[in-house]
């Protein structure tokens, strides 16, 4: 089976610094991949390299067989790939839902009114703030309505940067529910950023982990549990006193 | 009776200023810059629209909308041409620009149709309607109606059209409207376009009270000192601005030496910053750092 979504040899510049250093992945349609890494390692900047919010100076990406590298992220998103935002980034003006329909800016189907409701089928709690200005919104429902509004885009590939980040702990369950239901009902394809590694590797098929710009372990995530360096290093299995002085000491604290 | 008359040539006038005023906020709301050749773009319509209905003597209502076609796509070439390649450039550079593209405007009007100031002459033109003492001239009501309904059009079009809640979400946050696949570039464009629309029905409308020559565009100060005033970042407060900086200047030339006319929006642009910063609508929050 062909990758959705290839990305080889990436390297994206913040100006004068390198962000990431030839990053390489795969996602296969229908999976759920995820991105684990500590603060900086550079998993924000591959989902903007991807989505054409930034540009690389070095390497690839192609979505479903054609080169996307650089393109304007509103033509990629018209290629099927939602970008759901670091810190949600709603239209804080607009209400809960007219932040839905700018999601289906892209569409000129009939199927928009469906679409709203089956967003207000998986997010109840949205369904009775539809008139809201989506500011006011909790930082979970905010959450929701990223993800809802990426959904709007009847997206082939939906990209999530830190969706559990700052949620309470039933939230960040609820979140992690819906992006498998999302996966497996919708057969949306899920590339998933996040440095809550347990729940990242609980839904998700493979994993990669980055370290300051770098791709530094790959595998199932079966096997990416049973490690010893994630289980120590990301899930807090075991003390990291015992190991010694790490490269990789620098990391958040788990959730 | 004498204030009721200065009352009304009060509020036409800050019409005029808070159509200009509406420009500036459009322009900055979406774009994070500041257009200062705001007050060119009107004097540029006022001269297209004398060109349309009384050189070519084209009737009122196509001239109007040819001129308002022909802005709409003057402001789209000027984002295109001038404003698109300073993406990422500092906001000064931007500003000097802009200033430029002020004199560029300025230089072509006087070129293209002398410096001498000219009339327009329109069906409003002339006729007064009087209640006792009160002499309301035709000029003035179009303004007035005339803001009105632009006005009306305006929020009609930001409340219920996917275009307009999509510039709003533009400009609300730009990296999500990418995102969702909202053309962010070509939506600038269309909000110059917008605005020069404004500005040309500013300029058509007060034509026929002042005369039209290539240095009118000035009283764009005075409209981006009322937009200040009405919180640079709100629509409605633009439009107050300019209500009450016009309102006040011709109190201001009844009942004050001479001089305080000319600066009385300055004036209250000071009292403004010291009493209430912000604006009187304060939709801008501060950046977050
Ligand atoms: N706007 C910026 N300007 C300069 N450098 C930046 C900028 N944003 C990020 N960086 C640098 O690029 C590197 C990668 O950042 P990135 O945001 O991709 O990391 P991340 O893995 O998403 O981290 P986090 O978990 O904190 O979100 C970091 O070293 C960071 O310091
Ligand atoms: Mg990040």
């Amino acid at each position: 089976m062909d990758a959705l979504l290839e990305l080889q040899n990436v390297e994206t510049y913040y100006g004068p610094i390198m962000a990431i250093r030839g990053v390489s992945l795969k996602v296969f349609p229908q999976q759920i991949v995820s991105v684990l890494g500590a603060n900086g390692a550079g998993k924000t900047t591959v989902l903007k390299t991807i989505s054409g919010a930034m540009d690389p100076r070095k390497g690839s990406v192609r979505f479903g067989g054609d080169a996307i590298t650089a393109r304007d992220p509103d033509q990629v998103a018209r290629l099927g790939i939602a970008h759901v935002p670091e810190g949600r980034e709603v239209f804080p003006f607009l209400s809960v839902d007219e932040n839905l329909r700018m999601g289906a800016f892209t569409r000129r189907d009939s199927g928009v009114r469906g679409d709203l409701d089956l967003v207000y089928d998986y997010f109840p709690s949205l369904a009775g703030q539809r008139k809201l200005a989506a500011g006011f919104l909790s930082g979970g429902q905010q959450q929701m309505l990223a993800i809802g509004r990426a959904l709007m885009l009847r997206p082939k590939l939906m990209l999530l940067d830190e969706p559990s980040l700052g949620l309470s702990p039933r939230l960040v369950h609820e979140i992690a529910e819906i992006i498998q239901r999302l996966n497996t009902e919708q057969k949306v394809t899920m590339l998933l950023v996040e440095q809550n590694a347990k729940m990242a590797l609980e839904i998700s098929h493979f994993g990669y982990v980055m370290e300051v710009g770098r791709v530094v372990m790959q595998d199932s995530c079966e096997r990416l549990k049973s490690a010893t360096d994630i289980q120590e290093f990301y899930l807090g299995m075991k003390d990291e006193g015992v190991r010694g002085r790490r490269r990789w000491k620098v990391r958040k604290t788990w959730r | 009776m004498e204030i009721l008359q200065l009352l009304i040539s009060g509020i036409s006038q800050g019409c005029v200023y808070g159509m200009i005023a509406l420009g500036f906020v459009l322009i900055y709301k979406a774009t994070e810059m500041v257009n200062f050749a705001q007050g060119d773009l009107m004097m540029f319509g006022a001269f297209i629209s004398f060109t349309f209905l009384n050189l070519l003597g084209w009737p009122f209502i196509p001239g109007v909308l040819a001129t308002l076609g022909l802005m709409a796509a003057l402001g789209v070439l000027i984002e295109r041409v001038l404003l698109r390649p300073m993406i990422g450039e500092p906001p000064f550079a931007v500003l000097m620009l802009t200033i430029g593209l002020g004199f560029m405007l300025r230089a072509l009007a006087g070129a293209i149709w002398g410096n001498k100031p000219r009339a327009l002459a329109t069906p409003f033109s002339g006729g007064v309607i009087r209640f006792g003492e009160l002499v309301i001239g035709y000029e003035n009501l179009a303004i007035v109606a005339g803001t009105a309904i632009l006005c009306g059009l305006i929020f009609l079009f930001f409340r219920y059209t996917r275009l307009g809640i999509a510039m709003q979400a533009a400009s609300q946050n730009q990296l999500a409207a990418f995102y969702v696949g909202i053309p962010v570039k070509r939506i600038f464009a269309l909000v110059w376009g917008l605005s020069a629309i404004i500005a040309a029905t500013a300029g058509i409308l007060v034509a026929p009270v002042s005369l039209i020559d290539p240095l009118m565009g000035s009283v764009g100060i005075k409209a981006f000192a009322a937009a200040i005033v009405g919180g640079f970042g709100s629509l409605p407060g633009a439009l107050l601005g300019g209500l009450i900086v016009g309102i006040a200047e011709q109190f201001a030339g009844l009942y004050l030496p001479a001089g305080f006319a000319d600066t009385s929006a300055y004036l209250i642009l000071l009292l403004m910053l010291f009493v209430r910063p912000e604006g009187i609508f304060a939709t801008l929050q501060r950046k977050k750092v």
